[in-house]
């Protein structure tokens, strides 16, 4: 832990809940999430298909609105921003890798990753650095002129990470991030998410694996859209001595 | 064990005193499991009384230098073309723990299931945190480090299972007291 940390924490949720319709089709995707992620955390999400870990992903990025309680992103409230505003944020400071990977069709790799840049207002020749960088950290250098459909599985799902962890972002959010990928590179991704948590970002990661979810500082569990327990990293790790003693 | 035999292993290169012995088993297992003098010279006696290592004569400082015989070399080859049986003892306290549990009706299976998920969690992650710090080059550890991640790992696996089964079978009843020989009574919390 960071001790000249900020005390604001990057993610803040209060007493969050989200219900999708209503009567009999009303369904509670989260209920009374309080969580609060501090710069230089990363806490991994995990739980059963349908525990509601997508939509708290989805709150905390402002991707989605909670029914009840409130979203702070670097201290500001999601709640009381405009449209426009929230969209700057969700741009500059939020990375997002989705379950699915939401890679534009049309444009190749590198464009895929540059897009939140420029939109952002990056000059294209730093935008273009930038990508070459996050391609290269996700092991895709010289594929940046493929188009989606022209790249594996695994190699997509690697464009959709880089363009989440593409320039700073101060919150990075990762649905299941490396559902398409093999055991090696999966850890290649973790240690990339770890090292950005350990230079100061603040993550949620969404995973099915243990192994993976154990890079995390916290592993919170979900069920029911409830946070059931959180397991977290020992205070004072043991040595390499004490763990076969 | 294993002890015997690694001395056994670290000796086919050529004859070694008790201390030398000591000091390659633990540099061989990333001092994961040291060795004491005292252990490595019982083990010795033991293999020189079942002729599988012949003692030398002394050296200047009255060290003993050992030396694998015919025997020792086909006791060694034996075992790396054996596999190790794992199906004995593997009796588990966590199982037993959440089967009694259920057959007596006294705790909650699920609070268990929770309960040793996040301390075996936390165990992995510190596992991780480790593996993180460990270098590259040292391997025996990194071997030690996977092996114990992997077993918590299936160890959470695991539980994720039992927590599916319960949910899914048939609701468990106590069970019952079985007439038969006497048993010692066991206090009863509250009575109906
Ligand atoms: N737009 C929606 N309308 C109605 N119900 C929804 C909607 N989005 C999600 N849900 C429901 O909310 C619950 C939580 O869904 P969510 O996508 O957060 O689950 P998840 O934990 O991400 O699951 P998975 O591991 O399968 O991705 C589910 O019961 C789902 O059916
Ligand atoms: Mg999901």
């Amino acid at each position: 832990m960071n001790h000249d940390a900020p005390l604001t924490p990057v993610l803040s949720m209060r007493r969050v809940g989200r219900t999708h319709g209503s009567g009999a089709q009303r369904v509670d995707a989260v209920v009374d999430i309080d969580l609060d992620v501090h710069a230089g955390e990363l806490v991994a999400v995990m739980g059963r298909s349908g525990s509601g870990k997508t939509t708290l992903l989805n709150l905390a990025g402002g991707l989605d609105e909670p029914t009840t309680g409130t979203v702070q992103v670097s201290g500001d409230h999601l709640g009381d921003m405009s449209k426009t505003g929230l969209a700057a944020l969700r741009r500059r400071s939020v990375g997002y890798v989705f379950q699915q990977f939401n890679l534009l069709p049309a444009l190749t790799a590198g464009e895929n990753v540059t897009l939140p840049l420029e939109l952002d207002g990056t000059d294209l020749r730093s935008a273009r650095a930038m990508a070459d960088i996050a391609l290269e950290e996700v092991g895709l250098a010289g594929k940046a002129r493929r188009y989606p459909d022209e790249l594996s599985g695994g190699e997509q799902q690697r464009v959709a990470i880089a363009r989440g962890l593409v320039g700073p972002r101060s919150l990075l959010l990762a649905d299941e991030p490396t559902g398409a990928l093999d055991e090696i590179t999966s850890e290649g991704i973790l240690r990339l998410l770890r090292g950005r948590c350990d230079a100061g970002a603040a993550a949620l990661l969404v995973t099915h694996e243990p192994a993976y979810a154990a890079w995390a500082d916290r592993v919170v569990r979900l069920r029911d859209g409830r946070i059931e327990t959180v397991s977290q990293r020992s205070a004072v790790p043991p040595s390499l001595a004490e763990v076969l003693s | 064990m294993g002890i015997r035999e690694g001395l056994l292993a670290l000796l086919a290169n050529g004859p070694k005193h008790g201390y030398q012995l000591k000091v390659d088993f633990d540099a061989a297992t990333g001092e994961a499991w040291s060795l004491n003098v005292g252990q490595v010279y019982t083990t010795l006696q033991r293999l020189e009384r079942d002729g599988l290592v012949d003692a030398g004569p002394a050296d200047d400082e009255g060290r003993i230098s050992y030396n694998l015989t015919a025997a020792g070399r086909e006791d060694l080859r034996t075992w790396f073309e054996t596999p190790v049986n794992r199906s004995v003892a593997n009796r588990d306290e966590v199982s037993i723990k959440l089967l009694v549990s259920i057959a007596a009706g006294i705790a909650d299976p699920q609070g268990i299931i929770d309960r040793q998920r996040r301390a075996t969690m936390t165990e992995l992650q510190d596992l991780t945190g480790l593996r993180g710090d460990t270098p590259a080059t040292d391997f025996a550890w990194q071997l030690h480090l996977d092996r114990l991640s992997l077993q918590a790992e299936a160890e959470l696996r695991w539980l994720d299972r039992v927590e599916q089964r319960l949910a899914t079978a048939a609701p468990q009843s106590p069970l019952q007291p079985t007439p038969g020989p006497p048993v010692a009574t066991v206090p009863q919390e509250g009575s109906r």
